[in-house]
């Protein structure tokens, strides 16, 4: 056993997962905060909706598209000047939260977006016809019935954030990813690569089954 | 009172305008419960969302208690709308919310009721319509008729003095049907409320209407009493849902084989019960055979349509004596 894992320092391994976990919960932190107003921005602007404004929605679309289009590894290298800006430093856990939020806001503000969009038009409607405001409507009546939906885009957003964190480790961002790179691959010590990938995979199954418990609690249809 | 003057809706499609609604005056009567009949694409649906803007019209005044509405400015909109409740086809409750939430929606918004005024008009709203013991429940919980009842409730919760039934009861089978409009009956006796519903149905015109307005290709084509149009129907269209589940033409053509003057005689009230032809006919001498009939209510009124040929005896005297009674004579052939 001993043998098997020789070469493991299980308190880098306990630090790196530390730094998993705190950029994980920093950046969902962050793109929920962005990615949540950005969505029903998106949602209010889009085609036949209360809101509805091509231009604005056209311009929004396109700016969420290039993001998500452009390969988080790219956007990790082309942020660093604007991450030394914000938070000092473009390495560690700081280093690693702004790419990981602006790389995960947008796909995180689709499926808002998309969530949005599967409430029942006529709620928007009876809620309109009680003399709702606008902001009324989306806290009272859209929110509270996107809200399984929402749970959802949050679950997946929060695995994607996961495996964005791994390859923040190419630019120093530590955590597990950083570890199964330095360790596992570069220095050929398999043993940490195991460790750290099964880390990760424990990792996404929690998070997946706290989603999928969230959602059946809040779903009553 | 809602009274539409010129009003007009066409629809931007593509750049091209397409007529929803060609230019309409009607009048609605407080307290009244107004029905609006027509097929699916007549303009009805368009017509029902002008009465709180949920359309904007395209041009002409929608006065509601002699309010020009459509000079509402938001706020002002919003004030007026929970003065004017809503229910609708599918019923379109948060199913995220309990019942009681569901109820308590309209009386949060509008913010001038406290939290244990709001649970006390919940309470009183939910035994109204019979669902007190479900309060707690979530609409997915509950049959048809219990999420329409809900809608009733949760319409009728900041008091208003309107109530727009859209299709209220087109997705209820047909025993529900009649308690929801039962319902809609009793809160109008009780509330003095003013009901405009539009469906596709006559028989919910029959059972719970006052007067009706008959759409066809955005214009209303025919209005009146319940009673006037549903027993002496003009309209083609008219015609066509008042003839439609009944089997009966009701046209003279139809018996043409048949020897004898032909009348329609139209009862309403209580003359329908008076045995009335049996009199007529020993009186004058007149044989008569009943060609076509129909028996049924308009609300709680009893009314009835015979078409009937006279042969032998004193045809004039006949005629002359049923006229005398409470009974409307046509010829439809002499």
């Amino acid at each position: 056993m001993s043998e098997l894992f020789s070469n493991i320092d299980w308190y880098d391994i306990w630090i790196a997962t530390l730094d998993t976990l705190l950029m994980l919960g920093g950046s969902l932190l962050f793109t929920v905060l962005l990615g949540l107003p950005l969505g029903i921005l998106l949602f209010l602007t889009g085609p036949r909706q209360m809101f509805q404004r091509n231009g604005l929605y056209a311009v929004l679309s396109l700016i969420v598209n290039a993001l998500r289009s452009l390969p988080f590894i790219i956007l990790l290298i082309v942020m660093i000047p604007f991450t030394k800006l914000i938070t000092g430093t473009s390495l560690g856990v700081a280093g690693a939260i702004p790419p990981l939020v602006v790389g995960a806001t947008p796909f995180f503000a689709r499926l808002v977006e998309t969530a949005l969009r599967e409430v029942d038009r006529g709620i928007i409607e009876a809620t309109q016809s009680m003399g709702a405001t606008t902001g009324q409507i989306i806290t009272r009546a859209l929110l509270p019935e996107a809200r399984p939906g929402i749970i959802a885009a949050v679950t997946v957003i929060a695995i994607t954030l996961v495996s964005y964190t791994a390859m923040a480790g190419v630019v120093g961002g530590g955590g597990l990813g950083d570890l199964a790179i330095r360790y596992g691959y570069q220095r050929f010590q398999t043993d940490v690569m195991v460790v750290t990938v099964v880390l990760l995979l424990v990792l996404v199954q929690i998070l997946q089954s706290i989603g999928d418990r969230l959602v059946v609690h809040y779903s009553r249809k | 009172m809602i009274e539409f003057q010129q009003v007009t809706k066409a629809y931007q499609v593509a750049g091209r305008s397409i007529p929803a609604l060609h230019s309409t005056e009607l009048t609605i009567e407080a307290g009244q419960v107004y029905g609006i009949i027509g097929h699916s694409g007549a303009g009805k649906s368009t017509l029902l969302r002008l009465i709180n803007r949920l359309e904007e019209p395209s041009s002409g005044s929608i006065l509601v208690d002699g309010e020009d509405i459509t000079a509402l400015d938001a706020p002002g909109l919003r004030r007026f709308r929970q003065r004017v409740g809503m229910i609708f086809q599918h019923f379109n409750l948060l199913s995220s919310a309990t019942v009681a939430d569901n109820v308590a929606l309209p009386l949060r918004l509008a913010g001038e009721l406290d939290r244990r005024q709001i649970g006390e008009r919940v309470r009183s709203l939910l035994e109204r319509v019979g669902l007190s013991e479900h309060a707690d429940k979530y609409p997915a919980q509950l049959s048809g008729g219990q999420k329409q009842r809900v809608g009733i409730a949760r319409a009728l919760a900041t008091e208003p003095s309107i109530l727009l039934c859209d299709e209220a009861t087109s997705a209820l089978d047909p025993h529900t049907t009649r308690q929801v409009l039962q319902l809609l009956a009793e809160i109008n006796q009780e509330l003095k409320l003013t009901i405009v519903l539009i469906t596709h149905e006559m028989d919910v015109i029959r059972r719970v209407c006052d007067q009706v307005a008959v759409m066809d290709g955005g214009r209303i084509v025919e209005q009146g009493k319940v009673s006037e149009v549903f027993l002496h129907p003009q309209h083609p269209t008219t015609r066509s849902f008042v003839f439609d589940d009944e089997s009966s033409t009701d046209q003279a053509e139809d018996f043409a084989h048949v020897p004898g003057r032909i009348l329609r005689l139209t009862f309403l009230g209580e003359a329908t019960f008076a045995p009335l032809l049996g009199q007529v006919a020993r009186a004058t001498g007149v044989d008569y055979s009943i060609l076509a009939g129909r028996i049924d209510r308009i609300r709680e009124q009893p009314c009835g349509q015979l078409t009937l040929a006279l042969i032998g005896g004193d045809v004039d005297a006949a005629m002359t004596h049923l006229a005398a009674a409470e009974v409307h004579v046509e010829v439809l052939r002499g």
